[in-house]
């Protein structure tokens, strides 16, 4: 892999870009690794590279059945924040944050890590009830979180509209300043990149049909469109389609897939200068760098593979958009698109080993799992390589669905599901 | 946006006048302080979640208020059939193969 610096676009403007190497190696897929993962979104890459390069492990296919980052990696409104109420979600979400900063130069790829900050409305006593309580849970817990003033939320995001005669009146804001953006695509391509260094085989248009298991019920490889493929480790990262994958090894999970939308406008000039977010009217809403508004909707409310969802969804998110941000009312949508997030009871992931032997499950983020993808990555690498969880992710496991002892973000996420 | 017929109304309504109600055919044991752990994470947690065909159960409850069944296609949205609450899983789906 060559290394990309400023010299390296220097020595290639000199020579009329012709030196530019593929980012990543397209191989046929081998007969046998040591590890498959399911799925080349950011968290099943990430996977891939942290056990390259953490654990030493490089005999490593990623398969992807369409291309890779085309799934929810690619459909999510980038938005990073690690303030959840939990001590184990702080404790995962907080390890990704620290490792979003810095990635770009670990993976010698910008993903666009931008702590612009992350300010979260409060619409009623309610919220500002459980912001507060959130506020203090995550200042015991190491993790950055602050109380704004009305007047000061509207200094943070000069475009608010904070008049008390608002449909939605704004009583305050709890601001993450750590939190923020990174570019979704190149946290796929960068995790592709520095994975394909290492020696892992990423194999797109792959798709696996079925999960093989021996006698004694330990995993021994994957069908696929492209044929039998060996491996004692499997890791299912396939978000939507999880539940899917581990059908096909005989277990049965506890999730449900829905539809989430998101929709960009036309590109304006700086306008928006952090990420807003207002769960109580269900709007997502940030500025890309290249001057699209990216603003993210909420579920449908039935299970679908579609990624398509119904119309009034994007149109409850504009309406309370256009009232928190009058500004905006005449500004013009490009597109829209949908992806399947696969949701747990308890809206909070399931990353841990399960019944069969050789079979790891990364799953159920629903819909927030961008800002965790290197944390879940790194975390998850580790699980598989030693056969046991990082302390980080030993309290998400799959048997909490029996013991009782659910991480119930559900109620205390600071988002309405 | 679905168009969802309803079995009592006997008629298409747009889904807003519509409330998703999760799996069907997931029957509330008994005595549900007797059963295990294992069976009551089944009961509670556990969903079939299927790519493709779903036994799914609605309530119309901007219209005439009740819970009914649904069988719908999780990859394409439509709708095969509805039919109300009460009455068996059916065994032969119009239109679907298998």
């Amino acid at each position: 892999m060559k290394k990309y610096s400023v010299f390296a676009i220097a020595r290639e403007a000199m020579r009329g870009h012709k030196g530019w190497e593929a980012q990543w190696r397209s191989p046929e897929p081998k007969k046998e690794y040591d590890v498959i993962i399911v799925g080349a979104g950011g968290h099943g890459l990430g996977t891939a590279y942290y056990l390259a390069k953490e654990h030493g492990i490089t005999n490593i296919a990623v398969l992807e059945k369409g291309w890779l980052g085309g799934g929810n990696t690619g459909r999510n409104t980038t938005i990073i924040r690690s303030n959840y109420l939990y001590d184990e979600s702080a404790g995962i979400y907080d390890h990704a944050l620290k490792l979003w900063d810095g990635l770009s130069q670990d993976l010698n790829y910008n993903v666009m890590y931008s702590p612009r900050g992350v300010m979260m409305l409060a619409h009623n006593i309610h919220d500002v009830q459980v912001f507060k309580r959130h506020i203090h849970a995550n200042r015991l817990n190491g993790v950055d979180n602050e109380w704004l003033t009305p007047e000061q939320a509207k200094a943070y995001c000069p475009p608010l509209n904070i008049a008390a005669h608002a449909r939605y009146p704004v009583m305050g804001a709890a601001l993450q300043r750590r939190g923020g953006t990174a570019r979704h695509d190149a946290v796929a391509w960068g995790y592709a990149r520095a994975a394909s260094a290492r020696g892992v085989d990423i194999i797109q248009n792959c798709e696996v049909t079925g999960i093989k298991r021996a006698a004694n019920g330990a995993v021994t490889g994957v069908e696929t469109s492209k044929g039998f493929i060996g491996a004692k480790k499997v890791g299912v990262v396939a978000s939507g389609h999880s539940s899917v994958l581990m059908n096909m090894a005989g277990v049965r999970m506890p999730l449900e897939s829905y539809p989430l939308q998101a929709l960009v406008s036309e590109p304006v000039k700086p306008v928006v200068p952090c990420v807003v977010m207002s769960n109580t009217v269900h709007a997502y809403i940030s500025q890309s760098d290249k001057g699209e508004l990216v603003i993210g909707a909420g579920t449908d409310q039935y299970i679908s593979y579609s990624q398509t969802g119904g119309l009034h969804i994007l149109e409850h998110t504009l309406d309370a958009i256009c009232e928190m941000f009058p500004i905006f009312t005449r500004m013009k949508m490009l597109r829209s698109w949908g992806g399947i997030v696969d949701v747990t009871p308890d809206r909070s992931p399931i990353l841990a080993k399960t019944p069969v032997k050789g079979l790891y499950v990364n799953c159920g983020w629903g819909t927030g799992g961008f800002k965790a993808t290197p944390g879940s990555a790194d975390v998850f690498a580790h699980t598989i390589a030693r056969d046991e969880p990082h302390k980080i992710n030993a309290p998400f496991t799959l048997e909490r669905f029996r013991t009782g002892r659910l991480i119930d973000e559900a109620a205390a996420a600071a988002v309405a599901h | 946006m679905l168009l969802i017929r309803c079995p009592y109304c006997e008629e298409e309504r747009p889904e807003l006048e519509f409330r998703n109600a999760g799996e069907a055919h997931v029957a509330r044991p008994a005595d549900i302080a007797a059963i295990s752990d294992e069976d009551f994470e089944a009961f509670f947690f556990i969903r079939s979640n299927p790519k493709g065909i779903i036994y799914e159960r609605w309530r119309h409850i901007h219209g005439c208020a009740r819970f009914f069944n649904a069988v719908r296609d999780t990859v394409s949205d439509k709708f095969v059939m509805t039919y109300k609450a009460g009455e068996p899983k059916p065994k032969k789906l119009p239109g679907v193969a298998k």
